[in-house]
């Protein structure tokens, strides 16, 4: 019972829906504008907003960091560790995922415990890493690492089980070796599943990153990071430069989501129709 | 390896319960006799000795690496042995067991938690979602703002919410029912978008209203992602609730574990880390099953692809 | 008495004038439909055979008020449905649609479906819907699955029970979109009997849109063959076998016949679309 779905961006696309965006965004950022000099205006608080300083002042902040270098090394070491866990985890995870998949014995082994630990959620290793590992780095890698591993693996694993088995009868009857199935079939059969996981996979991180960098990187020896430039305003009580930090993760949230989308796009020719 | 992803379409295992009655008919077993039919064949097949093994090696393994031998900082963690005495201890050495009060003290409190973010954010982000899918202009106007939010880790709203909002309980509230939200939101207006435009068409021929449609197309349509949805929107609510709790909390098993952390007692962390865990499985099996109890004709649906 | 009524009815009398209908996705004009008339009669069976593609549904969706014409119009016993002045029709009761893959509510029940048009439209209260949705469905033979959800039901009893659900409705037009499409050869056998039956019995007109040329004649009054895309009617077949029919008619000569004369004409035009490459639309 499937018929042409309407295209998500094909409904929505289009110079109305463009100019409702465009003043949408203008609106809040009135709201913001407004609540967070309601105080000054009419010496009352609006719970919630009163504290946040105005976009002007935020924007006006954000100047002052750019040209700073402190700031682009946050930015430099933030990516470095969202990159180190997020490629072990692939690493690890995607052959782990199919390994999973494709041998009962493997799965019947590893899938429980796997299952067992997969609910725990990641920050909950934070302080058990700290033990474990002997630099801080290290357990804010692992920590990473774990984030992103169990949804790799998850969609992975799911992903080649949902390959048609007819795909496989068909190269089968014509002749694949083991070999050939594994690289030729289930493969580029799971390619979608790794591409969603890693996406999923890559906020995680980002989180876990930043999680780690300030509960950790809270005191000296963290190294830096975005999650520390939060923090360290936080301490010297700058408003400012908090929501500068959020808005820089954002940025920088959204542009690794979208590499891997475009990593994705350019990975399978075969999907682009859609 | 293809064997392999044959085999999981399972074997038929020869356990016979069908029953006959009095003409001779094979009638399929039920009740109680189908119960004892599945556990057979389940028992019959490799898998949950397969299971059982798995688990006891992975035990057994981690008893060796920090009980049994004590290799190299796997002897800073405390190992199975130690964490079963402690928790099921009257009296534990480390503080927290199923028998002292503050080991419940700090479950109840994080349960609670997560039970008001999550029924805050079902409550306002699944009508949200849905209108979104519904109405084009609904949708022009919020997206965008929920696009430009989302990319934010949750995380990285800590120090404002600390800052903004009162007391231990609001920062840890706001940003569990945040990070709920957005999953929740996206996920009710997916859904709407994933529902057949066939079935619009139905609606509109029959004479349905605008809102006959939202009732009866929008809303039961878009139920499976909404679902879907929920069991996502749970896990980052406990995910988010731990990183509060971690940073900025009074209770709560977050707060144990960081406790622990500062106490230098690594049984109640590990302890912690376990309740945490069989918690967030249970309470997204309960999202999993409430929405089969709502959904009946997706579940039969399912089930007749064989699936 | 059955087959008295609908002759003499003539109600559903559609006519379809100048119809033109350009689609323009992403800026590139595709021309579905062009200066495509038509006549059928109120309780007529017409079929409209045609390749892959061709625009066929585009005009389905015009007279159903899916989507809106360019050019020409539509009447339905004399009202204006679109035109130059209104290019989207109502969508209405009297014109039920039967679709392609099936769109009963998953979610509802087979009694669910069927007495959902009477209760949105507040013709009946709820209570007479749902009994009246059972009566018919009985009637179809299908009362023992009242309570089964669509998924749960065969494809077959599914379509039967789609239909079920726009009669109850009493429309003029019954407008069905390959209804058939993915049923085995004998289900399908099945199925044309049904409606045949449903046919003599309530007399509604009938727009049928397929690509089996001997469902075609087994169905029809008239069978329209149109041309590749832009669609445009080609030919006309009359069918003067009498009704009612059964299964034995597809072996008689004057079947065979028509559907040789059928085949021609669809074949050139199947020929051209492959070509083309059209890729099948829905």
């Amino acid at each position: 019972m499937t018929a042409t779905k309407k295209s998500f961006f094909a409904k929505f696309t289009g110079q109305v829906t463009l100019k409702r965006g465009v003043s949408a965004i203008l609106i809040f950022l009135v709201i913001w504008h407004v609540g967070a000099l309601f105080d000054d205006w009419f010496g009352v608080d609006i719970i919630g907003i009163g504290l946040v300083p105005p976009p002007a002042d935020v924007f006006a902040a954000f100047l002052e960091v750019i040209p700073k270098i402190g700031y682009w090394q946050s930015w430099v070491s933030s990516f470095s560790r969202v990159l180190t866990g997020f490629l072990v985890a692939m690493l690890i995870g995607i052959p782990f995922g199919l390994l999973l998949a494709v041998n009962r014995y493997f799965r019947g082994l590893f899938f429980p415990p796997f299952e067992i630990l997969r609910p725990i959620p990641p920050l909950a290793w934070v302080p058990a890493s700290l033990i474990f590992w002997p630099t801080n780095e290290m357990s804010i890698a692992f920590v990473t690492f774990l984030g992103a591993f169990f949804t790799i693996v998850i969609n992975v694993l799911g992903g080649a089980r949902s390959i048609d088995i007819s795909y496989l009868r068909a190269a089968q009857s014509m002749g694949a070796s083991q070999f050939d199935l594994f690289w030729k079939i289930v493969l580029p059969g799971t390619l979608p599943s790794i591409f969603t996981g890693a996406a999923v996979g890559m906020g995680i991180t980002w989180e876990v990153v930043l999680a780690a960098e300030m509960i950790s990187g809270g005191g000296t020896q963290g190294g830096g990071g975005l999650g520390f430039f939060i923090w360290n305003s936080y301490m010297g009580g700058s408003l400012e430069q908090i929501v500068v930090g959020m808005i820089s993760i954002g940025i920088a949230g959204y542009l690794s989501s979208s590499a891997i989308r475009k990593l994705g796009y350019f990975m399978m020719p075969w999907r682009r129709l859609f | 390896m293809a064997m392999g992803i044959a085999l999981r379409m399972g074997i038929d295992m020869s356990a016979n319960s069908s029953t006959t009655n009095q003409n001779g008919k094979i009638i399929a077993p039920q009740g109680f006799d189908l119960f004892v039919y599945k556990t057979k064949k389940y028992l019959g097949q490799l898998d949950p000795y397969l299971t059982l093994m798995g688990i006891g090696l992975w035990l057994f393994a981690y008893w060796v690496l920090c009980e049994g031998l004590q290799i190299w900082r796997f002897d800073k963690l405390p190992g199975p042995v130690a964490i079963s005495k402690d928790w099921f201890a009257v009296d534990p050495f480390q503080g927290i067991s199923i028998f002292t009060q503050e080991y419940y003290d700090h479950i109840i409190v994080s349960c609670r938690r997560i039970l008001i973010a999550f029924g805050i954010a079902t409550a306002f982000g699944v009508p949200l979602g849905l209108f979104m899918g519904w109405s084009r202009t609904i949708r022009d106007y919020i997206f965008p703002i929920i696009e430009v939010l989302r990319p934010i880790p949750i995380l990285a709203w800590v120090p404002l919410s600390i800052l903004l909002l009162p007391g231990f309980e609001g920062p840890v509230l706001f940003l569990a029912t945040l990070a709920s939200f957005f999953v929740t939101t996206l996920n009710a207006m997916l859904g709407v978008d994933s529902i057949d435009e066939e079935y619009f068409r139905a609606a509109g021929c029959l004479g349905s209203s605008r809102w006959d449609v939202f009732k009866n197309v929008v809303v039961p349509g878009a139920l499976p992602f909404i679902f879907t949805g929920l069991q996502i929107s749970i896990g980052v609510a406990w995910f988010s609730l731990v990183a509060a709790e971690m940073v900025s909390g009074d209770l709560g098993l977050g707060y144990l574990i960081v406790d622990a952390y500062m106490n230098n007692v690594t049984v109640p962390m590990v302890i912690a880390m376990i309740t945490l865990g069989f918690i967030g499985y249970f309470s997204s099996a309960m999202v999993r099953m409430l929405g089969n109890k709502l959904m009946a004709w997706h579940v039969k649906e399912l089930s007749q692809q064989g699936r | 008495m059955t087959k008295e009524k609908h002759r003499n009815s003539g109600l559903g009398a559609l006519s379809i004038k100048n119809v033109t209908k350009v689609y323009d996705p992403e800026g590139v004009n595709v021309l579905a439909v062009d200066d495509c008339s038509m006549e059928i009669a109120g309780g007529e069976v017409c079929m409209i055979v045609g390749p892959s593609g061709c625009g066929k549904t585009t005009l389905l969706n015009a007279i159903a008020g899916f989507h809106s014409v360019t050019e020409g119009s539509i009447h339905l016993d004399g009202d204006l449905l679109c035109g130059p002045s209104k290019p989207l029709a109502d969508q209405g009761a009297d014109r039920m649609v039967v679709f392609q893959h099936g769109a009963l509510f998953p979610w509802k029940t087979l009694q669910e479906n069927v007495a959902y048009g009477p209760m949105v439209q507040k013709v009946l209260a709820p209570r007479e819907a749902m009994d009246k949705a059972s009566t018919m469905l009985a009637e179809a033979g299908l009362g023992s699955f009242l309570t089964k959800y669509p998924g749960e039901v065969s494809s077959g009893m599914a379509r039967r029970a789609e239909i079920v659900r726009a009669l109850i409705n009493d429309p003029k037009v019954l407008l069905l979109d390959e209804p058939y499409r993915a049923m085995d050869a004998l289900t399908k056998q099945i199925m044309h009997e049904s409606l045949l039956e449903t046919y003599d019995r309530t007399g509604v007109t009938i727009f049928f849109i397929t690509h089996d040329l001997e469902e075609a004649i087994f169905l029809g009054d008239k069978v329209h063959i149109v041309t590749t895309r832009p669609c445009q009617l080609k030919k006309t077949v009359e069918v003067k076998i009498p009704r009612p029919r059964s299964y034995e008619t597809q072996s008689s000569e004057a079947f065979r016949k028509l559907l040789e004369e059928v085949s021609d004409a669809v074949h050139e035009e199947a020929v051209k679309a492959f070509q083309a490459g059209e890729r099948e639309m829905a």
